[in-house]
């Protein structure tokens, strides 16, 4: 906690059955920062936000929120120590209606109306949707619904995975705006995203992850200024 | 007796059999729905409410009534939690594999018919009605009793109905049922919900059999109707659906009530049978489920 980070993953290791995916990852999140991971195809991107999160067990190392060590907590318990998570391809409860996958998101943490007005104050589409099966939405709505879901928590730290794989482009400056906005009310989060002019202008720095080892994570100027890293580890400039 | 009255009554019988049923494929389809574990032991189930509703009635005596009815909320609580241990201690420890939990199940019908006839013996044995007022009808007599089960089942399964739609303990099953993994990221502690869910299913196929053993009896090999006749009314509801699972008990007990009185016992399973693999070949999610995803 010394430099303020709110999560710290240090010498991650996990598998899945016997193949090793992460290789000691080390990941520090500061409160109030959005930190983007970036990454080629099966870097290891989900992995380590499923581990964060438990779904994954972590073979060795320590993921630390606020100092308290997460490792050993069985997985329903992280998302009550603050962690929210949108998981890539959203993980809607499909035949739930909206309502449901929001009254869902609201009882991890016992909260109550007055989170779930503000939440859809965000997202104020929803409110007409309420009673729509949430399979039945469209892409964009399912994300908005999948974010909306997970800031029924009140998180600490919120946890985005690809939130805009396959949209088009209002949707993806919704989704931006989205996560400005959260960082102004002081959550800090990590954003898995593919494309790197996808992050950089809500990115305060960017970590790269290359066959599940991080490599350099850099700030967004730098980055600006010299792309180059981006070429190195995700193979486009 | 003439025609109508005469099918009047075989409905009756028939409305009896599928009450006690659409309860006890429930508990099954439940089992399956949320925890994709096919439960061979969940007829063992019914046969220990059975019989621990005799144990019960027999160590109060006294009033009928008064044993039925201690033996209607003792005998679903031992079984349910007789089944939250198998649950935690068996299934829980293999990880849900579906090709394991069928061979632990197997086991846990085996165990669990082998301490019946250890502890309780091999007779049948009666337990009183709690209350033997006959209703005339003006054709025939008709047990007042038999027509309560027809009624407790029928608020048992709205009362499911209602937990699973309306309660937050509903919305966390189908959560778990849905996507686990999800399910986990919100703070569901989907290895309870599992053995909770698992604990339900054995206690409404108790149920059922406390229900029914006033007008049949107690017996340690009475579990394998009801386990080969709910997985016919699963197959044909369609798994997980609460509905498809209630009108398939229905079809099934009244058709087989019909049948048995008009012809014989055997063509009515001959019928139920045939039901089930005309459903398979030409709707195999069943009348009501859905295709799978
Ligand atoms: N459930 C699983 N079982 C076995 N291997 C898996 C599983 N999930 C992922 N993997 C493997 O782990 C590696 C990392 O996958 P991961 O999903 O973390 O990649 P990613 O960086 O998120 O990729 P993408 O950008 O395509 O989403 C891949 O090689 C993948 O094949
Ligand atoms: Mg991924």
């Amino acid at each position: 906690m010394s430099d303020g980070a709110v999560l710290a993953v240090s010498g991650l290791d996990a598998f899945y059955g016997e193949v090793q995916v992460l290789y000691g990852l080390d990941l520090t999140l500061r409160r109030g920062e959005v930190l983007c991971l970036l990454g080629r195809n099966g870097a290891g991107k989900t992995t380590t936000l499923k581990a964060i999160m438990g779904l994954v067990p972590a073979a060795a190392g320590s993921i630390r929120l606020e100092g308290r060590e997460l490792t050993g907590l069985p997985a329903h318990e992280v998302p009550k120590a603050g962690i929210a998570y949108v998981p890539q391809g959203r993980r809607l409860f499909a035949e739930m209606t909206v309502a449901e996958n929001i009254e869902i998101g609201l009882m991890a943490r016992k909260k109550g109306a007055s989170v779930r007005e503000a939440v859809l104050d965000l997202f104020p589409l929803l409110r007409q949707r309420w009673k729509q099966r949430s399979g039945t939405l469209s892409g964009g709505e399912q994300q908005m619904l999948a974010m909306a879901r997970a800031l029924c928590l009140e998180p600490k730290v919120l946890l985005l995975d690809e939130p805009t794989e396959g949209l088009m482009p209002s949707m993806i400056a919704k989704i931006r705006e989205t996560v400005g906005k959260l960082r102004e009310q002081g959550v800090s989060t990590i954003l898995v995203e593919q494309r790197v002019d996808a992050v950089l202008p809500v990115a305060d720095r960017v970590a790269f992850i290359e066959n599940g080892r991080n490599r350099e994570t850099v700030g967004v100027d730098v980055l600006r200024a010299d792309p180059s890293a981006v070429k190195r580890y995700v193979g486009v400039g | 007796m003439a025609f109508g009255p005469h099918l009047l009554l075989a409905v009756l019988e028939g409305l009896v059999t599928a009450a006690v049923l659409s309860l006890t494929a429930l508990g099954l389809s439940l089992v399956f729905g949320v925890m994709r574990i096919v439960n061979v032991a969940h007829g063992e189930f019914f046969m220990l409410g059975a019989v621990l509703a005799w144990a019960v009635a027999n160590a109060l005596g006294g009033h009928p009534a008064l044993g039925f009815v201690a033996a209607l909320v003792i005998a679903p609580l031992i079984v349910g939690a007789v089944a939250w241990l198998a649950e935690r201690l068996v299934l829980s420890r293999l990880k849900y594999n579906p090709e394991s939990t069928i061979v632990a199940t197997i086991g846990l019908l085996y165990v669990i018919q082998q301490l019946a006839l250890t502890f309780y013996g091999p007779e049948a044995r009666p337990v009183a009605p709690p209350f033997s007022y006959r209703l005339s009808l003006p054709w025939f007599g008709y047990s007042a009793y038999k027509l309560s089960i027809i009624a407790a089942a029928a608020l048992l399964l709205i009362a499911t109905w209602l937990v699973l739609t309306r309660t937050k303990i509903g919305l966390t099953m189908r959560a778990t049922q849905y996507d686990s993994e999800t399910a986990q990221a919100f703070g569901i502690p989907v290895g309870r919900v599992y053995a909770g869910v698992f604990a339900l299913g054995a206690m409404l196929a108790a149920l059922a059999a406390v229900l029914i053993v006033p007008i049949s009896q107690a017996h340690y090999l009475m579990g394998q109707d009801p386990l080969l006749l709910s997985f016919i009314v699963v197959i044909i509801g369609g798994l997980g659906s609460l509905r498809g699972t209630v009108v398939a008990a229905v079809l099934i007990g009244v058709s087989d009530g019909v049948v048995s009185m008009f012809f014989s016992p055997t063509l009515a399973k001959m019928i139920a049978t045939l039901a089930v693999a005309l459903v398979l070949v030409f709707r195999p999610q069943g009348l009501f489920g859905t295709a799978p995803r």
